[in-house]
């Protein structure tokens, strides 16, 4: 194992346990999305009557949606737990040591790829308990796509983290672009009932890239849908890198 | 290589215009303790940020364990250690998981660091918490853990930066004898930073004095207090006295400054252990009475007052 690795997963071990041990968190972050689900399950169940809307349940519609939706928040509120380091010190101690930086936004993302891993695959649980059911292709593409996304927004959130070291903003932030990015997308609404312009949209927001992949098995769709947020990782992997040297700067 | 620390002209302004460092150097033999001292807000903190590569100085050069801070800076973190003056410890992890972490973040070899947990915990008296969450310790044992977790990689240089603010008396006292046996049991370079002019007195070996930015003065804390020329005497007389007791005081040799307030006489002597005896024997041969004598060292509160033109408690306020 390289040192790089070595320090990666010992900071990602760190993380997890740390939020093992904050149960109500843990169960607050594994039931909202479950609320999610149902409650809009619940109140759109007739939208897959209009016209043009091509059969199936809401609730299987819905599924994909609910689980990229709930993947950037998590993602979304990584940044947390850095800000927390340092107002602590953590961090201060942690950049005096030889660790690479790239360790510390790997451990970040490694760390919201399991929450968004353990979220997915309660949210396709009660899905499937509810009635709906999915083909394993589509199971496996809901725990991959969502986790893509989810590392480039923690990435992104680290980087946010870095460079304001507040949490209001970050809180601000989350709020700002998680609900609107995920109603520019087809997470809720087919594309072709959707407006024009938010289709427009749609097809430049990584999200809608996220949930679009999921519904198809087609691979002339997934296929580049996933290397973009293949590429937007590493490009929010490397922004996160650099906003430690601002960091470092102000300090 | 002669010296474990080398600073030279070092500035850094932060925004908003605060010149926090102008112009600092000093240098640090191997193998001492060497003590920044300084009120709050004299430049200590940024001094070991520059250092210890957290952050980069605006002007000026610094090389650690021989290696450039700016050049090679991965060099220098793998030399040093650091204790910082907030906890940089992980309150929801247990103290063995503190210490690991740090181990693998050095990339120690996983047995090496499994032995070197233990004798960390062991030393520090904080083996039978080592399992359990740091926020569930005092300060004391966490300040503990804070130097364990600095020389788990036996660094050639340790940073210490206000070790013991905010420990009580107690707490203090043991930190300071854990410091003093470091130094002999890792053979490890130290700089210390503290505001407390006791600590910088029973610990360092050399000694600057910091104030805005600058090194105002350096030397051992004897060098320093010896500049001020002398030793304070003190002497309690029987009956008021007059000029003539001062007359007295000043016929021995070394003995200055004299001047009496009713019945307490001072004076400056170059050493006043020396002078006392020829001092009372000549206050007897007067016939004045002595009930008391005390002759004390300068202080490094006097030196602080005599470089930086204010006193210490003036400066913090």
């Amino acid at each position: 194992m390289t040192l790089a690795t070595r320090q990666t997963l010992s900071l990602t071990l760190r993380a997890l346990l740390s939020l093992w041990r904050q149960p109500w968190f843990v169960a607050i972050t594994l039931v909202q999305p479950i609320i999610w689900l149902l409650l809009f399950g619940a109140l759109f169940k007739r939208i897959v009557e209009i016209p043009g809307f091509h059969g199936g349940s809401y609730l299987h519609f819905l599924t994909p949606g609910v689980v990229v939706m709930s993947a950037l928040f998590s993602a979304g509120w990584n940044g947390m737990g850095l800000i927390e380091a340092i107002d602590r010190g953590i961090m201060d101690r942690f950049l005096v040591t030889p660790v690479w930086r790239g360790a510390l936004v790997g451990a970040s993302c490694l760390h919201a790829a399991v929450v968004i891993l353990v979220q997915t695959l309660i949210i396709v649980g009660v899905a499937f308990a509810a009635g709906t059911s999915f083909s394993a292709t589509a199971v496996v593409l809901m725990l991959v796509l969502p986790v893509l996304l989810g590392g480039a927004i923690a990435a992104l959130s680290n980087a946010l983290a870095l460079v304001t070291r507040q949490e209001e903003s970050l809180i601000g932030a989350v709020q700002f672009v998680v609900l609107p990015a995920t109603f520019l997308s087809s997470g809720m609404m087919a594309t072709n009932l959707m407006p024009h312009w938010i289709q427009d949209v749609a097809r430049f927001n990584p999200v809608n890239w996220a949930v679009a992949a999921t519904r198809t098995t087609d691979w002339s769709i997934v296929g580049p849908r996933m290397a973009w947020l293949a590429v937007l990782v590493l490009v929010c992997g490397w922004v996160a890198t650099r906003a430690f040297r601002l960091y470092q700067r102000a300090v | 290589m002669e010296f474990a620390i080398e600073a030279e002209g070092l500035v850094k302004t932060y925004p908003k215009g605060v010149r926090a460092l102008d112009g600092l150097g000093f240098e640090v033999e191997r193998g001492t303790v060497f003590g920044l001292l300084g009120p709050n807000g004299a430049g200590k903190s940024t001094t070991v940020k520059i250092l210890t590569t957290l952050t980069a100085a605006d002007e000026g050069r610094a090389v650690v364990a021989g290696r450039d801070v700016v050049r090679e800076p991965l060099r220098v973190r793998q030399a040093i250690g650091v204790v910082g003056q907030k906890h940089g410890i992980d309150p929801e992890a247990t103290g063995i998981e503190n210490l690991r972490l740090q181990g693998n973040l050095y990339g120690m070899p996983p047995g090496e660091a499994r032995v070197r947990v233990c004798e960390l915990l062991e030393r520090f008296d904080l083996a039978d918490a080592a399992r359990r969450l740091v926020r569930t310790y005092s300060g004391g044992m966490q300040r503990k853990l804070d130097v364990a977790l600095g020389i788990m990689h036996r660094p050639e240089v340790l940073f210490l930066d206000e070790p013991t603010t905010g420990l009580d008396p107690e707490a203090r006292a043991e930190m300071w004898d854990e410091i003093e046996q470091l130094t002999e049991a890792e053979g490890v370079t130290v700089l210390l930073t503290t505001h407390y002019l006791e600590e910088a007195d029973r610990l360092a070996s050399q000694l600057a004095i910091v104030d805005r930015g600058r090194i105002v003065a350096a030397g051992t804390p004897d060098e320093l207090k010896s500049e001020l020329r002398g030793d304070t005497l003190l002497i309690e007389l029987g009956t008021s006295a007059n000029g003539r007791a001062v007359d007295a005081v000043t016929a021995a040799e070394g003995v200055r400054e004299a001047s009496v307030d009713g019945r307490v006489l001072r004076a400056r002597a170059v050493e006043g252990a020396r002078a006392i005896p020829t001092v009372l024997a000549l206050l007897e041969a007067e016939g004045i009475p002595v009930v008391a004598a005390t002759v004390s060292r300068p202080s490094l509160d006097d030196v602080y007052l005599r470089h930086a033109g204010r006193t210490f408690e003036e400066a913090e306020r």
